[in-house]
């Protein structure tokens, strides 16, 4: 066991480490700091790679764990394990980071190191985020990425980046906040900050439900979800490419993560009570949300609203799950949904990241964002049309790529629910088709549009490399999910069997 | 009374090697050319280094009193005391370069910092109201001294003054509770006090809770605690940068020594009613400081109305009126004092001759012209706004489970929504050293005085490494109170 969460505790400390050497290695030899980036973020993968091969599918517990005494005073541990749920996200982070690095090789060229160390702290928070088990070294990873990418948008980011980058670390920061008086509450009830304890309070409605909204303020703001999502647009927009990838690909993440590890665990009483809320919430995003995508005329704008609508799917699989639970006592229908609701995060993960790096590779050529200024572009860049022809049809959710998957099976098992949500919930396959592939014939297709799209050149090798990885990974995926579902199983199971548990 | 009883003097041997020294250095200092002004900078330093030693020498494992109960030496009085010389030793060495930039390097500056700090020590021992406001007055009339320190300067002289006038009305209002309590009790001393405080409460309430009022509203003005905040905000403003830093660290952990020994240590019967009062002041000092705080320019205003915010946390800790809580409120202040002086500290060294760094402008691009140093600012920002894992996080974190503890979980959920208002001004000085460009001539410059370089990040590292391992802090203000 010692061995084991070891390795968990390199897999966080390595970049965080790796980050403090490249940040004092400095500015004087760039192409330093991007090397030492590189190798430490691909150590990071290399390392995380034994969690998924030594991972023991067979049982719900805890793997990779280490407990140790961090603060006794308030009984803080030092408390880190894995299961099925936070493995493939881990694995989706540490895989994504080096994405990042490879596709901000020659695009920064302002203060390298600080843009590359940024996201290798990023990248031991987010790791950090989803091995903790206990609270407070969960808050306090949750809260302290946020720091580097308040950075990374404010000094890299576009024209009105100040704006975004203050509205996105208030409304992170506001949510979290309640979510620490929830934490301290249930601490003065347990006598410990450990997540696993809290699973086992026994709480009131009232509690629970006070609980469950304070979980539900952090967490849907993270998603993030309908009305509380007005942050991510701006965020995004000034992002640059990078910021952008790690935002869509793992921070939102952490929302989805949350209310699977503390809200329908800690309060599942209070998740069935209130499950129209976070249902309407989520269809709203699907449905409002898509419509106001397809008006757009900002790719990276366009593509955000596409994730509030992504995301609202799987916070729409982890909360319909009571309605199933309700009109089906078998337990495949819910685990259908939850699982459902894993996969799409995964998927988005992937599918996310290389959309918005293939706005990247565009806006570093024109400058430009706007859809109305491209026009033509597979005339001039065949290879990096054929790349971004594929990540749109994967972003509607066409079969055969990993968007389907998620989307599918939270669909069927809507359907074991009500007729009406999984309607609704349908049309997400429709207007994410409308509009992402209306972007694609603007931008894509046509007749070259004016001098600007005349000039551009198609992509280079290292730009081949980064979409060609994520291309192999959403095909994967999309036709053999079987090892992520397989993954994750037993841990649903098990959480399925907890929350239909009254702690009443 | 007829014979002389020989007091215990060792539990004072801090205060009496503090004392000596103190006349040691000014005599010292009248016998040195100006250019050797470096000596009694040495010799204050190791003054403080002395007592710190004297400290930790006589440190008792459990409470010992002498001069007939009214000096006190407990393990909370040993941990104020090594932190406030220790604040003390910094604030004077990261003082010299702005001291000579201003022609005002003297050995006096000195002496009267070393005075404030014996006057602290006694308020962190003190154990009856005379002793206390003693303490209290030789802080307060050093601290005059130091704000009108550059005599050229109108607006320090008018800072002065104001804090005089404040200081004497507030120093007025607590020796008024004073007397009353001692009218309806006979006692002066503390612990006697706390003995027959329960029987005064049934004979004589309303005298009672009059006398508590004054003696709250003196150790409310002490702290800068709304309403009684309107001298904090223009003492740092005017005060040269070197005594707001020094106004703006060490005297709180007196204060909250103050505020310990008086409302705990004597008062603790009276809880229910002194908690009331400092719900009320806590929640006005959160409010007012983090919201008036938004609207700053001046980055010296910006941290007084932050250190309102903070005294409105540390008033959050002691008002459940639990060991937990007086030990958070105990971290919590510490916590405070280590974070302002980086920030402080970051601001001196942006001073040189003929230029006052004091406008949250005069930090745009830090980042570019040095990153080290806005890095440091950035962490200090960081834990005063609470964010882990810097150390103010644990600091907020140990004053919110001491009140959810005690059912009033409406009363924290207000200061954490007070905290989101108050991280807006935080992040908008990160904002200005990362984000925004300066013009080219205008980028902030550093004097590069290797010393205060290293003390100084040390310092600002702390507040991380405290963040990743507060353990041993929090162990210490736990003890205190057990």
């Amino acid at each position: 066991m010692f061995a084991d969460g070891l390795l968990l505790s390199l897999v966080i400390w390595t970049p965080i480490l790796g980050g403090a050497l490249v940040l004092f290695a400095g500015d004087r030899e760039p192409s330093g700091a991007r090397k030492i980036a590189l190798a430490v973020s691909i150590a990071t993968f290399v390392l995380s790679i034994p969690l998924y091969t030594q991972f023991n599918t067979d049982t719900h517990l805890l793997q990779f764990v280490e407990r140790n005494s961090w603060i006794p005073a308030f009984n803080i541990e030092y408390f880190i394990g894995i299961d099925g749920i936070s493995m493939p996200l881990i694995l989706l982070t540490s895989f994504t980071t080096i994405i990042v690095i490879i596709s901000s090789w020659e695009v920064i060229q302002y203060r390298v190191s600080q843009y590359m160390a940024a996201f290798l702290f990023m990248e031991g928070f987010m790791i950090g985020t989803f091995s903790a088990l206990d609270s407070i070294l969960f808050f306090m990873f949750f809260e302290a990425m946020l720091v580097p990418m308040f950075l990374v948008i404010g000094i890299w980011g576009g024209a009105n980046r100040i704006y975004a980058t203050i509205k996105f670390f208030l409304y992170t920061f506001i949510g979290s906040v309640l979510m620490l008086v929830a934490l301290i509450y249930m601490y003065s009830k347990t006598g410990s900050f450990s997540i696993l304890d809290f699973h086992l309070l026994r709480l009131t409605m009232t509690e629970q439900i006070l609980i469950f909204l304070a979980f539900l303020v952090a967490f849907a703001v993270k998603v993030p979800m309908w009305p509380v999502h007005t942050w991510l647009p701006d965020a995004h927009v000034e992002a640059p490419t990078g910021g952008s990838v790690i935002l869509a690909a793992i921070m939102l993440k952490v929302g989805g993560y949350g209310f699977l590890r503390f809200s329908l665990p800690i309060t599942p009483d209070a998740s069935a009570e209130l499950d129209w809320l976070i249902i309407t919430m989520s269809l709203t995003a699907v449905v409002y949300i898509g419509f106001v995508a397809l008006v757009q005329r900002d790719m990276k704008k366009l593509i955000a609203y596409s994730s509030i609508a992504h995301m609202g799917f799987v916070t729409l699989g982890f909360f319909i799950v009571f309605r199933i639970m309700d009109g089906d006592s078998s337990a495949t229908g819910s685990a259908l949904a939850l699982e459902g609701g894993m996969v799409q995060m995964i998927s988005h993960g992937f599918i996310s990241a290389a959309m918005f790096l293939c706005v990247g590779v565009i806006y570093d050529r024109m400058h430009s964002r706007e859809i109305a200024d491209y026009g033509g572009v597979v005339n001039t860049m065949p290879v990096f049309a054929a790349f971004m022809v594929f990540f749109a049809m994967a972003n509607a959710g066409l079969p055969g790529t990993s968007g389907f998957v998620g989307e599918f099976m939270v669909i069927l098992a809507s359907f074991r629910a009500s007729f009406w949500i999984a309607f609704l919930a349908a049309t997400i396959l429709i207007l994410g088709a409308a509009y992402t592939l209306w972007m694609i014939k603007r931008v894509i297709f046509g007749e070259i549009a004016n001098d600007n799209v005349r000039a551009l050149t198609d992509i280079n090798n290292r730009e081949i490399l980064y979409l060609g990885i994520l291309a192999v990974a959403i095909l994967a995926l999309g036709l053999w999910p079987y090892p992520l579902v397989e993954v994750m199983h037993p841990t649903i199971e098990n959480l399925l069997n907890h929350i239909s548990q009254s702690k009443l | 009374m007829s014979e002389f009883i020989q007091p215990n003097l060792l539990p004072a041997l801090p205060e009496i090697v503090m004392l000596a020294m103190i006349c040691l250095v000014l005599v010292v200092d009248l016998f040195l050319p100006q250019e050797k002004r470096g000596f009694t900078l040495l010799l204050s330093v190791a003054t403080l280094v002395l007592t710190i030693i004297a400290i930790v020498a006589v440190a008792p494992s459990d409470s010992i009193s002498s001069f007939g109960g009214s000096f006190v030496l407990d393990q909370m009085a040993v941990v104020l005391k090594i932190a406030t010389c220790g604040l003390s030793i910094l604030v004077f060495i990261y003082s010299r370069d702005y001291l000579i930039d201003h022609d005002i390097y003297k050995g006096e500056y000195y002496v009267l910092g070393l005075c404030a700090t014996l006057g602290m020590m006694i308020m962190i021992s003190g154990h009856s109201f005379l002793l206390i406001y003693l303490g209290l007055e030789l802080l307060s009339l050093s601290l005059y001294a130091m704000i009108a320190f550059n005599r050229n300067s109108a607006i320090a002289s008018e800072a002065a003054m104001k804090y005089f006038v404040l200081g004497a009305m507030a120093s007025g209002l607590l020796l008024y509770g004073i007397s009353i309590f001692y009218g309806i009790t006979g006692t002066l001393n503390i612990e006697q006090l706390a003995g027959v405080v329960p029987q005064t409460m049934k004979e004589n309430p309303v005298a009672l809770s009059f006398a508590l009022t004054f003696i709250v509203v003196g150790i409310s003005f002490k702290l800068g605690a709304v309403p009684f905040h309107m001298w904090v905000p223009d003492i740092y403003q005017g005060a040269p940068t070197s005594v707001t830093l020094f106004i703006g660290t060490v005297p709180k952990i007196a204060g909250f020594a103050m505020a310990i020994r008086l409302l705990v240590d004597g008062l603790s019967d009276l809880q229910a009613e002194w908690s009331q009062m400092l719900i009320v002041l806590a929640v006005a000092s959160l409010a007012i400081g983090n919201i008036i705080a938004i609207a700053q320019t001046n980055f010296k205003r910006l941290l007084a109305y932050s250190t309102i915010s903070h005294i409105g946390f540390i008033l959050l800790g002691i008002l459940p009126g639990t060991d937990t809580g007086f030990a958070a409120a105990m971290f919590y202040t510490i916590v405070y004092a280590i974070t302002s002086s980086v920030a402080f500290g970051v601001l001196l060294l942006l001073n040189r001759k003929g230029f006052e760094a004091e406008n949250i402008n005069d930090l745009s691009g830090l980042n570019e012209s040095n990153p080290w140093i806005a890095a440091l600012l950035a962490i200090a920002m960081l834990s005063m706004a609470g964010v882990p894992p810097t150390v103010g996080f644990y600091a907020k974190l140990s004053v919110l489970q001491a009140v959810i503890q005690v059912d009033m979980v409406w009363l924290a959920v207000i200061a954490v929504l007070f905290t989101v208002i108050g991280l807006f001004y935080y992040l908008r000085v990160i904002k200005v050293m990362y984000f925004d460009k300066p013009e080219p001539d205008q980028l902030p410059t550093i004097k590069q005085s290797l010393d205060v370089k290293i003390l100084l990040s040390a310092n600002g590292l702390s507040l991380i490494g405290l963040g990743i391992f507060p353990s041993a802090l929090m162990g210490y203000c736990i003890l205190a109170f057990s």
